[in-house]
């Protein structure tokens, strides 16, 4: 896959990158190539492709969205597991056989009730908070909000520090805890740092749903949602406005973007 | 005011202490063996894991940079108080609260993650962060105490000893109240998010900084050319006396707390009751070796002998070890509660105590940053003016009285 050239591409630089940009781009690369020898980090923060990846992305975001789901808990099938397997498929991270240190964006989790024995299960990933802790306490502010409410970490300028984990009510983020291989170009991991769901941000970027959506839409329950809950007239936000829907930890005054009904 | 004439002056070794300075040499070599090794493999040869993410070495770092301003105390009480017969001791409680800090941040740093971009934490800050604000209130500390120590040492310089001694001092506590704002302002977490953190490692920094004070000395007492006596030193034991009352009142009090809170009595039941490993480490080591016996010898006629009090100090900081496990790890192992109310199970251990056990590299790593600081101690000892001669201390001892 060509960065630059596949819309799908995280790493993409715009649209329809001309001759010129390219070079540029190029130029800016080798320009910042040259100083990796004295000082690798803050090159890395500084790389011309990464310049001209985020100023592609900054052209498709939309800064009056704020993209959330809504999961109806009684459509979550006991059992199914398609929202993890298709989002390990789209972002590349595995189950190694190694549940305390591997990765996992997303998870079912099941719920019993002590009282009555009523349980269900439901997916719980990163909720892309409003006010997302994680960002409040990253020392360097590699965990950042985009402006469409989508929360991401920044690899190249995490120090693997984990106060990130430490600050997060949901478990939703995971250290690397080891070398990878076989990364997916567009969700590029890294080990010592720290990841978590990305809202499948290239999806969104290229205006498609999110995997586990598409997933759960097309083989599994039908009970994710995903759309702009600060467009009215959007599906999701009519949803949310005419149910009793639920944040997780609402206590804690957050504002996920992550609604539940049915919970 | 009693006038005191201190002479100070760099330290001719005896052969235990260069056998000490390579003892502690060669720890700290070590430990940077067992940073690298974990670097080059992943924090998967640890014992962290997504559920524990902070582990051995974090406790080791926080005692270490904890203990690095309750150590301080010594030369606050000279510059701040007035307590001249402390004087003599200022030199090196400033130096080895830089040395405390410096070990301490020296196993921080090497367990990140990506250590090598340090650059990044040193150049790009989230000011919303209390991590970062603590980056600055460790760099402040080193600069501002490293100041403190040259004014010390410059003659002509001696009437700015009590403002930037000050200044030290009221730096030193903002920099406990950062470091246990960390855990105090982790809302998520049901054993944090108590703002009788900061107070608690306020106490436990005077504690514990008192303790490695008081068995440093001794040892440099043994090591040295010179025998600078222990005539304060029942006075300090008692002072550790009440500094171990103050980490075990704050205790109590944060515990009661939480206790009359519904939502936290599982935590504490945890922590205190069933929890395995925690409570036995909080009631048997915590409380009792490193809180309830030392106050007990201190206060005793046992308390007169500086090997009881030496023995005393050596309590305080194996029960502070303990103390700082048990609220950093101790406060992960307990699952987030997400759900209030419900039984939860899931692939990503939501509902389950999360488990650890340290592993040998940790251990390494954390025993290598009290290598650094006694290294950074010894050799400071040994090329300035840090120690008093024995007829500097000989002047100071009736002013003690």
């Amino acid at each position: 896959m060509s960065c630059g050239t596949n819309r799908d591409c995280g790493c993409a630089t715009s649209a329809s990158p001309g001759v010129d940009a390219g070079r540029r781009a190029f130029l800016k690369s080798g320009a910042a190539f040259a100083t990796v020898a004295l000082t690798p980090t803050v090159t890395l923060m500084a790389f011309g492709a990464g310049d001209a990846a985020a100023q592609g992305a900054q052209e498709r975001l939309n800064p009056a969205a704020r993209w959330g789901l809504l999961i109806d808990v009684s459509k979550c099938g006991d059992g199914c597991n398609e929202c993890v397997t298709a989002c390990r498929k789209e972002n590349g991270w595995e189950d190694t056989g190694h549940p305390a240190t591997d990765a996992q964006w997303i998870r079912k989790v099941t719920l019993t009730d002590p009282k009555s024995g009523a349980s269900r299960e439901l997916p719980v990933m990163c909720q892309h908070c409003d006010e997302p802790p994680c960002v409040d306490v990253c020392p360097t502010g590699a965990s950042f909000k985009r402006a469409d409410g989508i929360v991401l970490v920044d690899k190249h300028r995490c120090i693997g520090c984990r106060y990130c984990m430490m600050a997060c009510p949901y478990k939703a983020r995971s250290f690397i805890h080891e070398a990878l291989i076989d990364q997916k170009p567009h969700a590029p991991r890294g080990k010592g740092t720290v990841e978590s769901c990305t809202l499948c941000v290239h999806r969104i970027d290229s205006g498609r749903n999110p995997a586990c959506v598409e997933s759960c839409n097309a083989t599994g329950g039908g009970a994710m949602m995903f759309g702009d809950l600060n467009d009215p007239e959007s599906a999701i936000a009519k949803r949310v406005a005419e149910l009793a829907s639920t944040q997780l930890r609402d206590d804690l005054g957050l504002d996920p973007g992550v609604h539940y009904v049915n919970l | 005011m009693v006038m005191i004439h201190t002479v100070y002056r760099e330290t001719k070794a005896r052969p235990g202490f260069l056998i000490a300075l390579a003892f502690f040499a060669a720890l700290a070599a070590i430990g940077l063996g067992a940073a690298w090794y974990m670097e080059h493999h992943g924090h998967i040869v640890t014992g962290m894991n997504n559920g524990i993410v902070w582990g051995l070495p974090h406790v080791f770092a926080i005692f270490l940079i904890v203990a690095a301003s309750g150590v301080l105390n010594m030369a606050s009480l000279a510059s701040v108080f007035g307590k001249l017969p402390y004087k003599p001791k200022a030199r090196l409680s400033g130096l080895m609260a830089i040395a405390l800090l410096v070990g301490g941040l020296a196993v921080l740093v090497l367990d990140l993650g990506r250590p090598e971009r340090l650059t990044v934490a040193m150049t790009s800050y989230n000011f919303k962060s209390i991590f970062a604000w603590n980056i600055f209130l460790y760099t402040g500390f080193l600069a501002i105490v490293g100041f403190y120590l040259i004014v010390q040492m410059t003659r002509r310089w001696q009437k700015f000893t009590t403002p930037v001694g000050t200044v030290a001092f009221l730096w030193r506590l903002i920099l406990t109240t950062g470091t246990g704002s960390i855990f105090g302002w982790l809302v998520a977490r049901q054993a944090f998010n108590a703002a009788m953190m900061a107070p608690l490692f306020i106490a436990m920094s005077l504690s514990f900084g008192l303790a490695i004070f008081i068995l440093t000395r001794m040892a440099l007492d043994m090591g040295c050319d010179r025998t600078l006596g222990n005539a304060l030193v029942e006075r300090l034991g008692r002072l550790l006396g009440i500094f171990a009352a103050a980490v075990l009142y704050f205790t109590f009090v944060m515990h009661l707390t939480n206790l009359y809170s519904a939502s936290r009595i599982g935590v504490e039941r945890f922590l205190l009751l069933d929890g395995g490993i925690y409570p036995l480490l909080f009631w048997g080591v915590q409380v009792l070796l490193g809180g309830l016996l030392p106050i007990a010898i201190v206060y005793s006629k046992a308390g007169r002998s500086p090997a009881m009090i030496a023995l005393a100090s050596a309590l305080v900081i194996i029960g502070g070890l303990a103390q700082v496990y048990v609220i950093v790890i101790g406060g992960q192992a307990w699952p987030l509660e997400i759900f209030p109310g419900m039984q939860v199970s899931s692939s990503f251990g939501d509902g389950q105590i999360q488990a650890y056990t340290p592993s040998l590299p940790e251990l390494l790593l954390g025993l290598g940053g009290i290598g650094i600081a006694a290294v950074v101690t010894m050799l400071g000892v040994k090329f300035l003016p840090i120690l008093p001669s024995e007829d500097g201390e000989a002047v100071e001892q009736p002013a003690a009285a």
